[in-house]
């Protein structure tokens, strides 16, 4: 982001200035474009926009497919719905967290590989617990499963 | 139709909803999230009643139905909401011992009401969030939230400065300014009015300065009248002893402010009441020191001068400065003790250097110096065409009101050499050359004109002179009025058509147009404009100028001003001189007086002595080196204020008086309504209102002024100026009123000429642009324009003694454009050295694009940078205001 030129983002912009509900998809393509919507890119939609900075960063804030951090290439979604929950997702997100040395709080590692998300049902509950991988579903999982998971896109990686 | 609630029959209106039944029937439904003056969301479900077959609904967001059934009070709807407020406890702090809301929360209120003493689901064992309080007036605690959404439409619908919304979602869900940054942040556009602290139903949003001053129950409550500017906003101080520790809403359908606004200043710029600088004993000036003195001294001494001087060199020889500051009733007695006790017309204010302009155009265009309509009427206009005049700094609430129009589709010009926060709102969008308006103007007008959009009608039947201007607009094309203004000529035609074709337009202007050496022809140039287009006498138009401070349109009604007595009634004509002369049992002065820069000019020629009360003249007006000089050429000068100004200091004696929180009387807004000051505190040491001190200093002179109370010297006025007619004390503690009020039963006047000028016929006046009188040259090679900001006000005498809003605008500064600040090495917050033909005056930098190259900007509430020590003092010759809004200057870095 640091060297990302906002300029860029106006051909967006351009096709949804002066239409009504356009801040959803603009953000959506600036995350597309950037990866993720940092506070200048939040602030350059809004005035370009014309939309108040408390509301644009209401939006951004409000749904899960929007981050205002970079995000891993690896982006992991632990499902915490009740079918899931009950059969034992906290365990695998408290896996997933001590491998990859992450908190609730911090989400993504330092070396931008991989973003832990927790979300809800997934409509796959016959397969709990399940957990996503950049869209590919992992069903059944155990906290011993995790670690194998893992090795395997870093080895895929390199 | 008919409906029935809890077995009873009630009328309702269609449209009407359940709660809104219920509440005009004095049946009890709780809310948390409703509120009369705010969009309905149901959010909370507190409201709850039943309908038929049971079904559960929110009475705020259901409308009535003929033959509609409603229990308010059945089994299952106590249950839905006692549900409610356990959940809500569920994740609330249980802190009402410490919190500051205690006593005056609704969820405390609701629990204690059904008898939850902690959730059923659980307590809130720690807090979630962080308080927020980076900013020096408002906290936020999101643990204490019940995220009614009470305050982000507060902000959203009413204050409109859009900066708080929620975040995130779920459980997480916060209310949030700009991301997540508080109020208080770089990107936050909080303007802190305070008005979502008010509907705060809980202790989530709270007043900073407030806190641990005293909870609900302990403070004393008072509806007063704010001392700023000249909206006049109602407002209730709370009181813990003597001390004012709160300022909350008061919310009345008949002020200028019903849905309980304000503004930072008026909601945190209290603290000067009780600040240890007040003066709280008079004081003579022995030996070139000033000593403490009893009040008899002081009366006897400040007398026995006077009478010296009015004996020796004549009455003509002293001149009273009164104040817009002051109540109407205490206006009323300076200008009657300057014409009965000493017998001179030389008495003025400092409306000289903001509106005499305006006063003088519009009597002569419409008859009445007034603004046409009222504050409420910016939600019936069509358009609004702001010139030279900023409303969301100096007139916030106005502000606030005309973007809430915007948002439902009202149209906006406005035309200001600089780029105001609403000018990214407008329509069109002007950046006129400071002092080229009557130029811009006229060329509107010729447009209107040629293309045919003129309002014959009203031009034939309620106008006269119409052939004059024709013919003076002919020069005024758009394209030679491009040349003046820097305006492109489209532009114009863009804003004249816009105009002229709004059903309702309504003009407002400010010290942008009157502060001119031209200014009474730029107030002609408007009016014109509006007669042009027949946009007088009818609701939401007009011609709307907007007073700075809180009484300068009572200053000036009550005949604070040399050439007419109270009520606008001349001085110089016969049958009034009989008038007075009988009323007061005097001799009148048969001759105009002088004027503020005038009597200045006379000091320590003519004018030996002045009396100025609550007056700064050393900050607020023209060139301050030779108003100093004045001060100490004059043989004796006393001044009456709450503190030692910087006036004061060159005074003979000085008289400690009471501030607007500690005496009785009147302010008229801006609107020309009449509305009650009250007391709320005690004046520190032997302070007394100047009512009070007028009438013992005539007293000693061996006039008798024997006034009990403010509401006495109102009776007076009434009887003695028909606009303020039927207006009294006793009335207005039931309704404010606008004048005209001739008589008791006369309900007020909301917009003035309907029907008929208030002079008859609107008389139209052919104006001619002459160039401002300085102008830039190698030497001094910018433009420089004065004016307010919004955390200050006028010489900053009271709210720069406000700790909350010095914590956040300190500092004096300069505005200027970053092109002129890259040519110059400037960055922001350097120190500069602004210099003109009369001075120079050193500030910090504010580099930006607020104004335009070659222009800068420069606030004049600030005593270690004057802005008018620079400014040029040449009059505008008709209504002698100076021209304080074009001073050439030169512009230097202090390395
Ligand atoms: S103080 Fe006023 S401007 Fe600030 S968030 Fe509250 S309502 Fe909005
Ligand atoms: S801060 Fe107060 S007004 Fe705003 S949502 Fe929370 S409880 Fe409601
Ligand atoms: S300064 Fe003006 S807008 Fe602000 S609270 Fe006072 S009267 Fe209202
Ligand atoms: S609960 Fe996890 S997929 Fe439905
Ligand atoms: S008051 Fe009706 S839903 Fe909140």
């Amino acid at each position: 982001m640091e060297n990302y030129d906002l300029q860029k983002l106006d051909p967006i912009i351009e096709n949804y200035r002066g239409k009504a509900g356009s801040l959803i998809p603009v953000l959506h393509k600036v995350q597309t474009e950037i990866g993720y919507l940092p506070i200048e890119a939040q602030k350059y939609v809004a005035d370009s926009l014309q939309l108040p900075y408390s509301k644009v960063f209401g939006v951004a804030t409000f749904y899960t497919q929007f981050s205002l951090e970079p995000k891993g290439e690896y982006v992991i979604h632990v499902c915490d719905g009740t079918a899931c929950h009950v059969r034992g997702s906290t365990d695998i997100l408290k896996e997933l967290r001590e491998q990859l040395e992450l908190t609730e709080e911090k989400i993504t590692t330092d070396d931008l590989q991989f973003t832990l998300e927790t979300v809800s049902c997934l409509g796959a509950c016959g397969l709990a617990p399940v957990m996503t991988i950049n869209d590919k579903v992992y069903g059944g999982m155990t906290p011993e499963k995790i670690k194998n998971v893992l090795a395997e896109l870093d080895g895929s990686d390199q | 139709m008919k409906i029935t609630i809890n077995n009873q029959e009630y009328q309702a209106k269609s449209g009407q909803t359940v709660l809104e039944v219920a509440r005009e029937n004095e049946i009890k439904i709780p809310t948390l999230c409703y509120s009369e003056h705010l969009s309905i969301t149901g959010a909370c479900r507190l409201c709850i009643v039943e309908i038929e077959n049971g079904q559960l609904v929110p009475a705020c967001a259901t409308p009535v139905s003929e033959g509609m059934k409603i229990e308010t009070d059945s089994e299952e709807v106590y249950e839905a909401r006692k549900t409610v407020i356990d959940l809500l406890l569920s994740d609330h702090p249980l802190t009402c011992m410490t919190c500051e809301a205690n006593g005056d929360c609704k969820l405390q209120d609701l629990a204690y009401e059904y008898g939850l003493e902690e959730s059923s689901y659980g307590i809130k064992e720690a807090p979630r969030f962080e308080i927020q309080q980076e900013n020096p007036f408002i906290v936020f605690d999101p643990d204490k939230c019940i995220i009614c959404g009470k305050c982000v439409r507060a902000d959203q619908e009413l204050q409109c400065s859009m900066a708080i919304d929620f975040s995130e979602r779920g459980f997480k869900t916060k209310v949030a300014a700009a991301f997540d940054e508080g109020l208080g942040g770089d990107e936050s556009s909080c303007v802190f009015c305070g008005l979502c602290v008010e509907n705060c139903p809980t202790g989530a949003l709270k007043y900073k300065p407030a806190i641990r001053k005293g909870r609900d129950y302990d403070l004393r409550k008072e509806r007063t009248t704010c001392p700023y500017c000249g909206v006049g906003c109602q407002l209730e101080l709370q009181i813990k002893d003597n001390e004012v520790v709160k300022v909350a809403s008061i919310y009345d359908k008949d002020s200028p402010n019903p849905a309980g606004e304000a503004c930072v200043k008026g909601r945190f710029a209290y603290d000067y009441i009780n600040h240890p600088d007040r003066l709280r004993k008079p004081l003579i000036k022995k030996d070139g020191e000033f000593v403490e003195v009893s009040w008899e001294e002081a009366l006897n001494y400040t007398a026995e001068r006077l009478q010296e001087i009015k004996e020796k060199d004549g009455p003509q020889a002293l001149a009273g400065l009164s104040s817009a500051k002051c109540t109407n009733e205490e206006n009323y007695l300076m200008q009657k003790f300057m014409r009965a006790v000493i017998g001179t017309n030389s008495v003025d204010h400092c409306a000289r250097l903001c509106h005499a302009s305006t006063v003088a155009g519009l009597a002569r265009a419409f008859g009445s110096g007034a603004m046409t309509n009222s504050i409420a009427e910016t939600a019936d206009s069509d358009l609004f065409f702001i010139i030279g005049s900023n409303p969301t700094e100096n007139h916030p609430v106005i502000g606030s009101m005309m973007k809430r129009a915007l948002a439902k589709g009202t149209k906006l010009i406005v035309a200001d050499p600089r780029e105001i926060e609403l000018s990214s709102w407008a329509d069109v969008n002007i950046h006129q050359q400071p002092g080229s308006d009557v130029a811009l103007v006229n060329a509107m007008i010729n447009v209107i004109i040629n293309e045919g959009l003129h309002d014959k009608e009203f031009i034939k039947e309620r106008t006269i002179n119409f052939d004059l201007i024709a013919s003076t607009i002919e020069d005024y094309t758009p394209e030679t009025a491009e040349k003046i203004s820097g305006v492109p000529a489209e532009e114009i035609r863009k804003a004249a058509r816009l105009y002229a074709k709004a059903d309702r337009a309504a003009i407002y202007f400010a010290m942008g147009i009157t502060q001119h050496k031209t200014g009474t022809d730029n107030v002609l140039a408007l009016a014109n404009l509006a007669m042009v287009t027949g946009n007088v006498g009818k609701k939401g138009a007009g011609v709307n100028p907007l007073r700075g401070q809180n009484n300068v349109q009572g200053a000036c009604d009550l005949g604070a001003l040399p050439n007419v007595y109270p009520g606008y009634q001349k001085v110089e004509d016969p049958a009034m001189q009989e008038k007075f002369a009988e009323a007061w049992g005097i001799e009148p002065d048969t001759e105009n007086g002088l004027t503020v820069v005038e009597i200045f000019n006379e000091a320590g020629k003519d004018i030996k002595g002045i009396y100025i009360m609550g007056e700064n003249p050393v900050l607020s007006d023209p060139d301050q080196n030779h108003i100093k000089q004045a001060l100490e050429d004059l043989e004796f000068l006393v001044v009456q204020d709450i503190f030692m100004t910087e006036t004061a200091e060159y005074a003979d004696v000085v008289l400690p008086a009471a501030s607007f929180a500690e005496k009785s009387g009147t302010f008229t807004n801006t609107e020309r309504r009449i509305q009650l000051v009250n007391p709320a505190v005690e004046s520190p040491g032997e302070a007394k209102p100047d009512w009070q001190i007028i009438s013992m200093l005539a007293s000693k002179m061996g006039y008798a002024m024997d006034y009990a109370h403010p509401a006495e010297i109102m009776a007076e006025i009434a009887s003695l100026t028909p606009i303020y007619g039927g207006v009294y004390h006793g009335r207005l503690r039931e309704k404010t009123l606008q004048w005209p009020c001739p008589d008791r039963r006369h309900a007020g006047t909301k917009f003035l000429h309907e029907g008929e000028f208030a002079r008859g016929k609107g008389k139209f006046h052919p104006v001619t642009y002459l160039p401002p009188a300085e102008k830039v040259d190698a030497d001094y090679d910018y433009i420089m324009m004065t004016g307010r900001m919004l955390y200050h006000f006028h010489t900053g005498t009271m709210t720069r003694r406000s700790a909350a809003i010095n914590a956040q605008e300190a500092d004096a500064y300069v505005e200027i454009n970053c092109k002129d600040a890259k040519r110059l090495g400037i960055k922001e917050n350097d120190r500069v050295k602004v210099t003109s033909r009369r001075g120079e005056v050193e500030t910090y930098a504010r580099v930006g694009d607020r104004v335009q190259p070659g222009q800068m900007f420069m606030p004049f509430h600030y005593a270690e940078s004057p802005a008018n020590r620079l400014t040029n003092p040449v009059l505008d010759e008709k209504a002698k205001i100076p021209e304080l809004k074009v001073t050439a200057v030169k512009l230097e870095k202090i390395s």
